[in-house]
């Protein structure tokens, strides 16, 4: 398979709902994959087929095997006990043993700057922190590819620089990204790539800097022209 | 009036003057309601937290049920463990009617759909919530719905309360299992009933206080408890609420 990640003529519906429309997308490894456009276009959905969490009614998804994956939510779940427990719970899930995963749980949180929190409890953390604790979470499992939705649209703009660094630091290091988001700052400053959602269907599918020089792109769609300008979310 | 007045002033004399016997009745309550609590939300707690994610063909029609047993008159529970442990029963052989174990049993089988329902509502709603991202960290069905039933241990908390409030409180199943025989498998409720009948009101009224107690004793206890949790910023509250 050439790929760490092919989708094939993907169909998601939600009831009478169609979500994505024949889905054709390939992602290489080292990428970095920023999936926009505006509220409802299927962002959120194309994300979780590709981490198989929802079933395509139609089509093929293809991982390469020996790509371990991991998400990042645009609020994430934290369970009632320490940082260090949460970041460790996932990697118990994963099969390895409690002690080994505490172990490496403090390691993690102290990739993204958490070290000091590592025994407070998740749930009293602030936004920025939680969502770096999420970021911990994903990068202790060490995955090929990491996907995120939308992982800075609820933060402060601090939190956001943060947060944003560490993703930046992620890629740095060879990981694979597919995020979802609406902030064209942050497109331009973290994706190489850039698919352009609407109403489920790829309207674009180009690199980051060929995708915003307009001139070079087909003409997409008025929506697609007011999303592009920051007039519509 | 002046007999509601009388009889209250001569139950809290009972209350505050120490009387083996009703405390040996009060106690005998708490054991039995207790154990049949515990019991009950043992296996009801696991049970809801399983039917809150599980999705399988008939779940509806299991919690259709399940909420229609949260309905069944503790009488009819009571005549139904009659009937199975009755010597002519199927569980006769235990030989447990008219004691203790009989009792524990009766109570079980009623709070059992109350501690399986509630839970099951708690963890539902913390599944649409939350249940996606747990799955995306390899979280099965079963391992989801123990983890989010132990997130939500608070809020289980007043399930427990709830059942324990149910179980302390009813009388038809204790009397038709227990036989409310003195000093034996007399509780607090099945004594209220038979002091009422007798006239000894002041006795009935003092139990009926106790009782009253017990209960305001054990939401007091849930109430410091969610004081002390929101003293510590942890409300259960959604991650985006608790960020600021």
């Amino acid at each position: 398979m050439s790929g760490v990640l092919r989708l094939q003529g993907v169909d998601v519906t939600f009831g009478r709902m169609t979500a994505l429309h024949g889905i054709d997308l390939r992602i290489e490894a080292g990428e970095r994959v920023a999936l926009i456009g505006a509220n409802g276009s299927g962002k959120s959905t194309l994300l979780r087929v590709l981490h198989g969490l929802v079933t395509p009614r139609r089509g093929t998804v293809l991982r390469d095997s020996g790509a371990g994956q991991a998400m990042v939510f645009q609020r994430p779940f934290m369970l009632r006990t320490s940082a260090m427990n949460n970041v460790a719970l996932a990697l118990w899930l994963r099969g390895m043993r409690w002690r080994e995963a505490r172990e490496r749980a403090l390691l993690a949180l102290g990739r993204v700057g958490l070290g000091e929190a590592a025994l407070r409890n998740a749930r009293v953390l602030s936004g920025g922190q939680q969502q770096r604790l999420a970021l911990a979470r994903a990068w202790a499992l060490q995955p090929r590819v990491l996907l995120l939705d939308e992982p800075t649209a609820s933060l402060d703009p601090h939190a956001k620089r943060e947060v944003e660094s560490l993703m930046a630091e992620f890629a740095l290091a060879g990981m694979t990204m597919v995020f979802a988001s609406h902030n064209l700052g942050q497109v331009k400053r973290l994706a190489t790539r850039v698919v352009y959602l609407e109403q489920g269907r790829v309207l674009a599918d180009a690199p980051v800097d060929q995708f915003f020089d307009r001139v070079r792109l087909p003409v997409l769609s008025r929506e697609a022209d007011l999303f592009v300008k920051g007039e519509i979310a | 009036m002046n007999s509601f007045s009388d009889s209250l002033a001569r139950a809290l004399q009972l209350i505050f003057t120490p009387d083996p016997t009703l405390a040996e009745i009060v106690l005998r309550s708490l054991a039995i309601s207790g154990t049949a609590c515990a019991l009950a939300c043992g296996f009801g707690i696991a049970l809801g937290a399983w039917l809150g994610v599980a999705r399988m063909r008939g779940r509806a029609a299991v919690l259709a049920l399940l909420n229609t047993a949260l309905a069944v008159p503790s009488v009819v529970v009571g005549l139904v463990v009659y009937l199975l442990l009755s010597r002519s029963g199927p569980l006769g052989f235990l030989g447990w009617l008219f004691s203790f174990p009989a009792m524990v049993f009766a109570q079980s089988l009623l709070v059992l759909p109350v501690a399986a329902a509630l839970t099951r509502q708690v963890v539902e709603d913390a599944d649409v919530q939350h249940g996606e991202q747990l799955a995306s960290m390899g979280a099965g069905p079963l391992l989801r719905s123990l983890l989010l039933a132990w997130d939500e241990r608070y809020a289980l908390l007043t399930v427990l309360i709830a059942c324990f409030g149910r179980a302390i409180s009813e009388v038809g199943a204790v009397m038709i299992v227990g036989g409310n025989i003195d000093g034996f498998t007399r509780v607090m409720t099945t004594a209220i009933a038979l002091e009422t009948s007798k006239g000894d009101l002041p006795l009935a009224l003092g139990l009926g206080l106790v009782l009253l107690s017990v209960v305001l004793g054990l939401n007091a206890v849930v109430v410091v408890l969610r004081r002390w949790r929101l003293s510590r910023g942890d409300a259960g509250l959604p991650s985006a609420a608790v960020a600021s």
